[in-house]
């Protein structure tokens, strides 16, 4: 159940001139309200933005006095640009936590695709100890894949690729070439847990159905209460039902989403 | 049933009054209480339709008693999905929203949600489209008989193609409307008022002489937001409705000229987000007000504004808010 909660900012680190690594005290939400990665934090960006933004959690760590959870972050426009202007010692005001982590099981063996500012979601399950995992991780060139948010996964996934779109770093060209390789030889996997751009994920979604490989999405749309309550984030499923990506996602079952919509 | 855990901020001062129509503050007490059309609310703030659910969402942060009503999200004969996404925009001091009435429609609202809502000490406000005045008609039936307190007739929702916007905009369409409601519905009916009107004073007249007990205002107003880099309006329909502090100016207005033009009850909203903004709207006229898009910057926005209108009536020496009511001098 989502609660109200006054955040501490205990780490700023900046990535590249536009990205940013923010650690926040959550109070007991991890501990209490089993905060997660994969689900999202709804942020109020000062008094100048009447919408929260939405801000997905990279990872949750129990600690004393509270616990906290890491936030990796783009600047788009005022809100992202508000929120890298934070400094250490400042309080947020937050909703959360909100919205489905991915639906995960010990002892699996998951495939984690990412593109871009959506590898960050992924890297408390590229860390688990919990279940084995193999990781794709996209970007649109070197210099955003960051090492601190890279090395999580090359640490504890048995295998880590990387591709850029511009062939600067690992494999040239998007993730899709990658995941259809991995699944030729070995599809022995629970599932997939992806998370990027639209685009990314449908072809994703595409491939997993071919190779029949249960896939798991997570989403994004423009929200306004982020509870569930103002049916903004609408995303349109094969059913010809609408869901929502603050209640019912972010993630959702890659099949169950209308593609063509 | 609310959290008892959850942290709730209390506003400075003020004690009691929650879940009661007493509130305390500075030793003095203040009756919260209203009327509206007959509807007797603990105090005047209500949630506006479409921004508040079916109060299950907002209802994990706050006792759902602590309001004076709850306007539920409006309500169709048949299911509807909605228009695609994005249906929302933010816009300088507002928002646009072109969700296109989602909703289960009015049998899945009586037989799942109502039952959820009668757990608490709140009354209901049901609101409803129809495409055709018959419409209407089958949908008060069902809802009076259902057991809601009030209903809304919503005659001015800009978003969807078919009825919508024409009923809102000429008052033979208003005043039939309301007649088929009332000859249908067996609890008071309000009539919510659409802004994007030259004179909403002649609306206001056609309802009262449809017969409507009470009128609601404002709806949202047409407007667009365009992003110069695509050259693509933000919102997949285009436009949209306007909504949040950025239109409370155009409520107080439209209310005034409404509350001068017929004897009704009037639900002020439009862009209320503290206890000020409440009072603005009573004095212009209202009874009770409606908060809606100030719940998506802080979910304790309703609370804010009741309490900050209990200040604010202690403050100038009234024993009960409702005296707010009427109270401007116009020049
Ligand atoms: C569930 C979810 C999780 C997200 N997680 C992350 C994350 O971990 N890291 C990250 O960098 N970004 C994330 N985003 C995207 C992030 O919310 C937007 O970049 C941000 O809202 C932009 O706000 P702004 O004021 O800087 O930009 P502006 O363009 O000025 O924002 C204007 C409005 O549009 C909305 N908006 C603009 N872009 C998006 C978008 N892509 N998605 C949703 N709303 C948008 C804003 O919230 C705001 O209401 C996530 C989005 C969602 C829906
Ligand atoms: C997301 C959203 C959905 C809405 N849906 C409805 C609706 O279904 N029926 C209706 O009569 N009004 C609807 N409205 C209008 C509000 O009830 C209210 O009249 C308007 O938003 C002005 O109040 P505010 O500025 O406090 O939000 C909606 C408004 C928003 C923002
Ligand atoms: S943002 Fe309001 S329902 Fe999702």
């Amino acid at each position: 159940m989502p609660v109200q909660q006054i955040c501490t900012v205990v780490s700023m680190e900046q990535l590249d001139a536009n990205t940013w690594w923010m650690v926040l005290e959550v109070g007991k939400l991890v501990f209490e309200r089993g905060l997660c990665g994969g689900q999202f934090l709804h942020i109020k960006c000062g008094d100048g933005q009447l919408l929260r933004r939405p801000i997905s959690v990279a990872r949750t760590q129990w600690d004393e006095p509270e616990d906290t959870a890491a936030l990796i972050f783009e600047v788009r426009g005022e809100g992202t640009k508000w929120l890298s202007q934070r400094k250490v010692g400042d309080k947020l005001d937050v909703l959360g936590p909100l919205g489905n982590g991915f639906n995960v099981s010990d002892g699996s063996r998951y495939l984690l695709v990412g593109g871009g500012i959506g590898v960050p979601p992924l890297i408390e399950y590229g860390e688990s100890p919990k279940w084995s995992k193999v990781a794709v991780l996209g970007f649109r060139t070197r210099d955003k894949a960051f090492p601190a948010v890279t090395s999580r996964f090359e640490e504890n996934c048995e295998q880590t690729y990387i591709c850029t779109d511009d062939g600067t770093l690992g494999r040239h060209g998007f993730v899709d070439g990658q995941v259809r390789d991995i699944f030729v030889k070995d599809k022995n996997f629970t599932g997939i847990l992806a998370c990027g751009p639209k685009p990314m994920l449908k072809s994703i979604a595409k491939i997993a159905a071919e190779f029949g490989v249960p896939c798991q999405v997570s989403m994004e749309e423009r929200m306004g209460c982020g509870v569930g309550a103002c049916l903004v984030c609408a995303i349109p499923m094969k059913d010809g039902t609408m869901k929502h990506v603050c209640k019912d996602g972010p993630v959702f079952n890659a099949e169950e989403v209308d593609w063509d919509a | 049933m609310p959290d008892k855990k959850t942290p709730r901020p209390e506003t400075e001062g003020i004690i009691g009054g929650a879940t009661t129509s007493i509130a305390l503050f500075q030793d003095r007490y203040v009756d919260m209480s209203v009327d509206l059309a007959g509807v007797i609310l603990k105090n005047p703030v209500v949630v506006a339709s479409g921004t508040f659910g079916f109060g299950r969402e907002y209802g994990q942060f706050f006792d759902l008693s602590e309001l004076g009503a709850v306007c539920c999200k409006g309500l169709t004969l048949y299911p509807r999905e909605g228009n695609p996404a994005p249906r929302i925009a933010e816009t300088p001091m507002g928002i646009l929203n072109s969700v296109g009435l989602q909703n289960p429609g009015v049998d899945a609202f009586i037989e799942h949600e109502l039952p959820f809502l009668r757990q608490y000490d709140v009354k209901i406000i049901a609101n409803i489209s129809g495409n055709t005045p018959e419409e209407y008609g089958i949908m008060c039936e069902k809802l009076s008989e259902a057991g809601v307190d009030m209903i809304e007739v919503n005659i001015s929702c800009p978003n969807v193609k078919a009825g919508g916007l024409a009923y809102g905009t000429r008052p033979d369409l208003a005043a039939e409307v309301t007649r088929e409601a009332k000859r249908h519905a067996s609890v008071p009916v309000m009539v919510k008022l659409s802004p994007n009107v030259t004179d909403i004073a002649e609306i206001a007249r056609a309802a009262a002489d449809g017969g409507a007990d009470a009128l609601s205002l404002i709806n949202t107003l047409r407007g667009m937001r365009i992003d110069v880099n695509t050259r693509r309006p933000i919102l997949k329909m285009n436009t949209g409705g306007l909504s949040g502090p950025a239109v409370l100016p155009v409520a107080v207005r439209m209310v005034w000229e409404a509350a001068t033009a017929v004897k009704l009850p009037i639900l002020g909203m439009g862009g209320v987000s503290k206890g000020e903004d409440a009072a603005q709207l009573m004095l212009a006229g209202a009874s009770a007000v409606a908060v809606g898009t100030a719940l998506f910057n802080d979910p304790y926005a309703p609370l804010k504004v009741r309490d900050g209108l209990a200040q604010l009536a202690v403050r100038q020496g009234l024993g009960a808010v409702r005296d707010l009511t009427g109270g401007i001098r116009p020049w």
